[in-house]
């Protein structure tokens, strides 16, 4: 039954408590950003429109791969063989000198290196805020990705996780205003943080001394201090250098090493801190190391604020 | 609302969920109207007694989590926003699509000041006068999108009489 009027003050009641709990919500989401599950559940009732906005893409490169013709993939499989040959003999050298490394480096009693476990996700072709730089990816949870964890691709460092969903993950791009990333200079050992600018062709380094050894078209590569990013993976060539004596420090730009906006591809990386779980063996040791991963992952989130995400202002 | 117009609601919020992270051209992303606020002021107003607040506070987070913004952001705009259609509905079902388009302007406007102050506590406001083209665009579109909705709510569905 329907009335020419509807019931006014019940309405507006309504209005209030939601408003109130919006405010609530983003506090907490601000504050403490313990509303995961939340996000999670929501995230299950987005995910076939997102879908459905990914399939026609998909559908092309699935298409491209089916219907290219006999000819086009012979030669394809014999260029990547090439490649894979050539790689191959790079990757014997860097074989030994790794091996050298690590003896060194008992030599000298210093902390081993460890190795890192990969995982390629790819990018769902959906847009995100405008002004923000986002990028959803087609792995979740569900693949043990949690927050904070950096992604890379073939060219350098992309960026870094900051949602889990089930079956997908949303990750910020080094571009973001409201990201920053610790860097060091290959050639110099020069440390330094590099801000996002909302731009994706250049990063910021900030609070860089006028005495400070630095020339362009030297390489930025992760320094892994604050413990997010893995050490030595390339993240920015300098491409301006900006020395205006009446500043206190020189303007320097970057650009990312890495293709921020023409990437398909991403790997994920499991550092160190974080060993990559399979949660598809499931025993108990499993879940117990898996809470104890993401009890570690919380850790790190509180313990280190001023390193990536939020360092805006 | 009834079973077949629930279907036509549903179907048009999906899709306009879809419109709100389908890939477009770079120049194109500012202009993107704000779909789903649209199409939620269409059901508030011509079915406001089951398009309610809840309804558009449950869109509004959905928003948030599909932009990566912070929750509650695109949901305090929209609960006010359709409060706002709600209690007016009735004069707002009367005026011409002109006038109707123009009201519009300032309820996406609203929101997208919302949306501003929010993100502008939160520490990221966008410096850009362009943040309030989906206004200009939504308002411009609105009569296509009456018009194209009104079809698929009859044709899907049956009008709600009162």
């Amino acid at each position: 039954m329907q009335t020419l009027f509807l019931r006014g003050p019940a309405v507006t009641l309504r209005m209030i408590i939601l408003v109130i709990l919006s405010i609530i919500l983003m506090t907490a989401d601000h504050r403490w950003q313990h509303l995961d599950t939340v996000r999670n559940t929501l995230s299950y009732l987005l995910y076939p429109v997102e879908y459905v906005v990914d399939l026609p893409i998909r559908l092309y490169y699935w298409g491209q791969e089916n219907l290219s013709a006999h000819q086009t993939l012979l030669q394809e499989n014999q260029h990547l063989k090439d490649m894979q040959l050539q790689s191959r003999v790079q990757l014997q050298k860097l074989d030994i000198l790794e091996k050298e490394n690590e003896r060194l480096r008992q030599l000298l009693s210093a902390t081993p290196k460890t190795p890192e476990d990969h995982l390629i996700a790819e990018i769902v072709a959906v847009d995100v805020d405008p002004y923000r730089h986002f990028i959803v990816l087609n792995k979740g949870a569900k693949y043990g990705v949690y927050r904070g964890q950096p992604i890379i691709d073939a060219h350098g460092v992309m960026g870094q996780i900051v949602y889990v969903n089930a079956m997908t993950s949303t990750a910020m791009l080094i571009s973001d205003v409201s990201h920053a990333i610790p860097v060091q200079i290959d050639r110099t050992g020069l440390r330094s943080v590099a801000f996002g600018t909302g731009q994706t062709d250049y990063l910021d380094l900030r609070h860089i001394p006028h005495n400070a050894d630095i020339q362009v078209g030297d390489k930025l590569i992760s320094s892994g201090l604050g413990e997010r990013f893995p050490r030595n993976y390339p993240v920015a060539t300098i491409t301006r250098i900006d020395r205006d004596t009446g500043e206190t420090f020189v303007d320097v730009r970057a650009e990312p090493l890495a293709q921020l906006d023409t990437s398909r591809e991403v790997l994920l990386v499991w550092t160190q801190r974080h060993q990559h779980s399979t949660p598809e063996i499931e025993s108990v040791d499993e879940e117990i190391e898996q809470q104890a991963v993401e009890a570690s992952t919380e850790e790190s989130v509180e313990q280190a604020p001023e390193e990536a995400v939020d360092a805006s202002e | 609302m009834r079973a077949s117009n629930f279907k036509a609601a549903s179907l048009t919020i999906f899709v306009a969920f879809m419109l709100a992270i389908i890939p477009l051209p770079d120049w194109a992303i500012e202009f993107r109207p704000d779909w789903v606020t649209l199409a939620m002021i269409y059901w508030a107003m011509t079915s406001p007694a089951k398009t309610g607040v809840t309804l558009a506070w449950m869109a509004g987070l959905m928003l948030d989590v599909s932009h990566g913004a912070i929750l509650g952001q695109n949901a305090l705009g929209l609960v006010l926003v359709i409060y706002i259609v709600h209690i007016q509905h009735q004069r707002l079902r009367v005026a011409s699509l002109l006038q109707q388009a123009i009201v519009i302007f300032f309820l996406l406007l609203l929101k997208q000041l919302i949306v501003l102050w929010v993100s502008g506590i939160v520490g990221h406001a966008p410096h850009t006068w362009l943040f309030f083209m989906p206004c200009v665009t939504g308002a411009l579109l609105w009569p296509w999108i009456y018009i194209i909705m009104r079809d698929i709510q009859r044709k899907i569905g049956y009008s709600t009489t009162y």
